[in-house]
């Protein structure tokens, strides 16, 4: 057997099915539900069979169609610094608020992506996170927390 | 009917409706022209928008997207011969070949018109065909309907994979897997929530799509150092020439919108199959009936060549309606999310809907006029302009489209668990991405799992626990014998392929 990263991948999902597999047989029913046809761990139960069923096929067929991925040529640390800012976005928008958040993270993302035009990146985040604001909160009528705006007055 | 044309009409000629389809063939077109980025990312970053829309309106939107993305797709295919949306990969065939030899003006012409007359018929089509279907549809069982859901999920797998049926089939159980996290619809007993007390309510539709599309798509133009703007930059400095047509090409188009039309509606209501397809079996079919002389400029700049798929592909996005409208199980990843959108505002769409909720119904299929009537508009004078405006550099492009995804889920729990989480599955995403793990039959079989399991509860319910309920009635057998005959064509396939 040719072992590739597709295959590698579908070794790890037959490993997810069995154990979620494992997590459907330890899903507590009611005592009366026990041997009913149907009860809330039979459907996961048919799904991680298939799962198993599906990613063993993918295991042991051979696999013409190998799709090679040059790794060298990706652009990971981009990539990961952008994840990385997504994640401290989304772990302070509920305490900072959207309005300051999502504008640091649409300035922070152009100028990590390369970007040095500084007007047009100031213009593209503060200002347009300000109108898009408008539309969901003031004419769509959308819900928008954002304590640091309520703390300056901006917002009631 | 003609008191339902009349209440669609009521609903989709108001000011707001208007300027939501107008926004959303505008947005549609743009997203469309961006190699890379589908109608389910344009899709997805609407959603966010709809919340403040009342279902009707919020659908409107959606279509109108939907329509300008196929739309926009063909402007990139016959300019730069860079599919924006695999629908309109048949398109550059004879579209291309045009453009190079000074015609980019008139190709445009060719491909707006037929997609304009195709997603019109099939309108037409779709206003017949949708209100009988709904009746037929009621006297459908759980049986059929678990036997319909196996078919759908099947089919998408089957031909939205390019050889890779085992990935999409391993796609699809994950979906479901991700659908069955939180409480059991029945009993309330929650499942693979871990004592996360975020899973109880399972995971949002929004988030899976946003994650899967969206977020993971903008990820993976950085990871492949890809710029879908580019050819939107080409686009804005091609000269285009006349965009007249002559009376032999339009008696041409004349023949071939009609044939084509019927066979990207008929295609576009087959569950899993839609405009890719439709669009490659019009261009074959149009090949094969046109005369010796004709068949002979297929593939150097034909007028046939490139109006029937052209046509083909919008009338199929219109008869992926019939599905979703009809039975509530959408036939395509696109229409699944505008599924999950919909379940969203508290509508559930099937055989019962145009009765339930007449004015979504109607003015959804009243929409479809209007966007085109836009689409023709907005699509041949304004592409150029539009072109310019898609010049955004990538650096600007995706910051936003992360934006917008986490936007979407923000305002939707207020929540950051469900954030993390969007990441996570967007990251995972990313990766099988490169390894030509299809997405669009995780989110088919994500909006489908609920209903599912429900249909496959009551049918074995029903018959004692026992599995013949797969046999018993003939509708499901037919059903379930259609998903085995597409298993074994595609077995077929892949070992005449091999050989």
């Amino acid at each position: 057997m040719n072992i590739n990263t597709t295959k590698i991948i579908s070794l790890l999902f037959f490993i997810f099915s069995a154990f979620y597999l494992y997590t459907a047989y330890q899903i507590q029913v009611f005592a009366f539900d026990e041997n009913a046809p149907f009860n809330a761990r039979t459907f996961p139960i048919y799904l991680g069979y298939a799962g198993l069923f599906f990613s063993g096929l993918k295991l042991i067929l051979p696999d013409p169609n190998t799709i090679k991925v040059d790794h060298k040529n990706l652009e990971y640390k981009k990539t990961g610094i952008l994840i990385l800012i997504a994640i401290i976005y989304g772990a302070t928008i509920l305490k900072v608020g959207y309005f300051l958040t999502t504008s640091l993270f649409l300035f922070a993302s152009y100028y990590f992506l390369g970007e040095r035009r500084w007007i047009l990146m100031i213009l593209l985040s503060f200002p347009f996170v300000a109108a898009f604001m408008y539309l969901l909160h003031g004419i769509l009528d959308i819900y928008l927390r954002d304590p640091f705006l309520q703390s300056i007055g901006v917002m009631g | 009917m003609i008191e339902g044309i009349l209440i669609g009409l009521t609903t989709a000629l108001t000011i707001q409706n208007i300027l939501m389809v107008m926004v959303g063939c505008f947005f549609g077109t743009i997203i469309g022209m961006l190699p890379g980025l589908g109608p389910m990312t344009a899709i997805a970053l609407m959603i966010p928008i709809t919340y403040g829309f009342d279902p009707a309106t919020g659908l409107i939107l959606m279509a109108g997207v939907y329509y300008g993305a196929v739309f926009g797709g063909s402007t990139s295919s016959i300019l730069l011969n860079a599919p924006g949306v695999p629908g309109t990969v048949a398109t550059s065939f004879d579209g291309y070949p045009m453009a190079q030899q000074g015609k980019a003006g008139k190709a445009l012409a060719i491909a707006a018109w037929s997609s304009f007359a195709g997603g019109t018929l099939s309108a037409i089509y779709l206003l017949f065909m949708a209100p009988s279907l709904s009746k037929v549809s009621l006297s459908f069982r759980s049986p059929d309907y678990f036997a319909l859901m196996i078919l759908g999920l099947t089919a998408i797998a089957a031909f939205s994979s390019k050889g890779q049926f085992l990935k999409a089939m391993m796609m699809v159980v994950l979906g479901l897997m991700l659908a069955s996290v939180g409480q059991d619809s029945l009993s309330d007993i929650t499942r693979f929530t871990f004592d996360n007390m975020n899973l109880t309510d399972g995971i949002s539709f929004v988030l899976v799509v946003m994650a899967t599309f969206a977020m993971s798509e903008a990820l993976t133009i950085i990871l492949k150092r890809n710029d879908p703007t580019s050819a939107a930059k080409q686009v804005s400095l091609t000269e285009l020439g006349s965009i007249k047509i002559n009376k032999e090409e339009r008696t041409k188009m004349y023949k071939t919108i009609p044939r084509s039309s019927v066979i990207g509606f008929l295609i576009g209501v087959l569950p899993g199959a839609g405009a890719t397809i439709a669009s490659f079996l019009a261009y074959g079919m149009e090949r094969n009936v046109v005369s010796d002389e004709e068949k002979e400029k297929f593939g150097k700049g034909s007028v046939n060549g490139l109006s029937a798929p052209e046509t083909a592909n919008n009338a199929a996005c219109s008869g992926s309606f019939v599905p979703m409208l009809t039975l509530g199980i959408p036939g395509s990843g696109t229409t699944a999310v505008m599924l999950g959108a919909l379940l969203g505002f508290g509508v559930q769409p099937g055989p019962r809907l145009y009765m339930t909720n007449p004015e979504i119904f109607w003015s959804i299929i009243m929409s479809m006029y209007i966007g085109m009537v836009i689409l023709l508009i907005l699509n041949l004078p304004l592409i150029p302009y539009i072109a310019r405006i898609l010049a955004v550099p990538k650096n600007y492009l995706i910051p936003l489209i992360l934006f917008f995804s986490v936007t979407g889920i923000y305002v939707m729990s207020f929540n950051n668990f469900d954030i993390y989480l969007m990441i996570g599955i967007a990251v995972v995403a990313t990766f099988l991405r490169l390894y030509d793990f299809p997405m669009p039959p995780l989110i088919l079989a994500f909006v489908l799992g609920g209903l599912m399991e429900e249909n496959l509860r009551r049918s074995l319910l029903l018959s004692n626990g026992s599995w013949e309920f797969l046999w018993d009635r003939t509708l499901t057998a037919c059903i379930l014998a259609t998903t085995v005959l597409i298993v074994l064509w595609h077995i077929y396939k892949t070992f005449k392929k091999k050989i």
